[in-house]
């Protein structure tokens, strides 16, 4: 009975959020409303995208996602679909304009800021000189050696 | 002086964090998403009414009067808070109700039992005109002008303070 259970555990998938009525008959156009939905914010958890989330909203999304493909959208156009109506939020990942530059050049700028304060750091203070050691501590090196 | 540069930096960190909380403080959390449909034109949409005493809403029927449109839901908790509010309201301005994703008979209970505020009820079943005004919550609440177009939008269950210092002004305003 346990070994069933350790098996069954094992050969367990995980759980999707994506229920079967939603998929589409077509595998290449559902596997193409999958990749997009990846990229989509729920808007509902904010930190899961709409392929992930159980939320009402998400799964009304992944729905609505999908009639755009079967009716001929491109996936720009069907994540433009969605930014008209959320706006750029609803992307996972933020595109790159005059909002988001301090998002996209901010590490940069951090990074740079840092690499100069380390720089003119360590070259103010050259590394000291290694000194010759003392006669009594070569005595103390050769007895160890 | 040298010594003072993280003292400064911590200081500018400890500046940006207190802004942000005395917003949230006043109610601006950062999980609020804002609106991209301010000064557009409302969306195309037509839906049927839940009363049989008061009509539904099309988008034909905001023009010419100062609409505020009202998702709300009889399974939404907070809505429940707004209701009095919207009570308020009442002949201050064409308030519609949508019913967002509801079981009619359970919306019809609701306002039965809680009274009913509204001008004109509309029934959303699937959600999708609220998708199509970026809704992603009950209750939220839309003002409309005379043309049509879409010139506030409250994200969250109404406070009086709102109602009061932002709401009703920018009605009188479009009303002009």
């Amino acid at each position: 009975m346990r070994w069933l259970a350790l098996a069954l555990a094992l050969i367990a998938l995980p759980a999707l959020a994506v229920q079967p009525d939603e998929m589409l008959k077509d595998p290449k156009l559902e596997a193409r409303a999958r990749e997009i939905s990846k990229d989509l914010r729920c808007l509902v958890c904010q930190n899961q995208s709409i392929d992930d989330s159980d939320a009402d909203l998400a799964r009304d999304l992944r729905v609505l996602l999908r009639q755009r493909l079967v009716a001929g959208d491109s996936d720009r156009q069907a994540k433009q679909f969605l930014v008209e109506r959320y706006g750029d939020y609803v992307l996972l990942r933020p595109p790159f304009n005059a909002e988001t530059l301090v998002l996209w050049l901010g590490p940069l700028a951090f990074l740079l800021i840092g690499g100069f304060a380390a720089f003119s750091l360590y070259r103010r203070k050259p590394a000291s000189e290694v000194k010759a050691l003392t006669p009594e501590e070569q005595a103390k090196l050769e007895r160890f050696l | 002086m040298r010594r003072l540069v993280p003292l400064l930096i911590f200081v500018v960190v400890l500046g940006f964090i207190a802004v942000r909380l005395v917003k949230m403080e006043k109610g601006d959390m950062p999980n609020d998403i804002k609106t991209v449909m301010l000064d557009r034109q409302a969306p195309e949409f037509s839906l049927p009414p839940l009363l049989e005493t008061k009509p539904g809403l099309a988008t034909a029927d905001l023009a010419g009067k100062v609409t505020l449109v009202n998702f709300f839901a009889s399974w939404c908790v907070p809505c429940r808070s707004e209701h009095p509010l919207l009570a308020r309201l009442k002949g201050r301005v064409n308030l519609v109700g949508i019913d967002y994703k509801n079981e009619p008979a359970d919306a019809r209970n609701w306002l039965a039992g809680l009274g009913d505020p509204y001008d004109a009820i509309a029934v959303d079943r699937d959600g999708r005109t609220a998708i199509d005004f970026g809704v992603y919550g009950v209750p939220e609440s839309y003002l409309i002008d005379r043309q049509g177009r879409i010139r506030y939008a409250w994200k969250k269950p109404f406070t009086p303070e709102e109602i009061q210092t932002v709401l009703l002004p920018l009605v009188a305003e479009l009303n002009k």
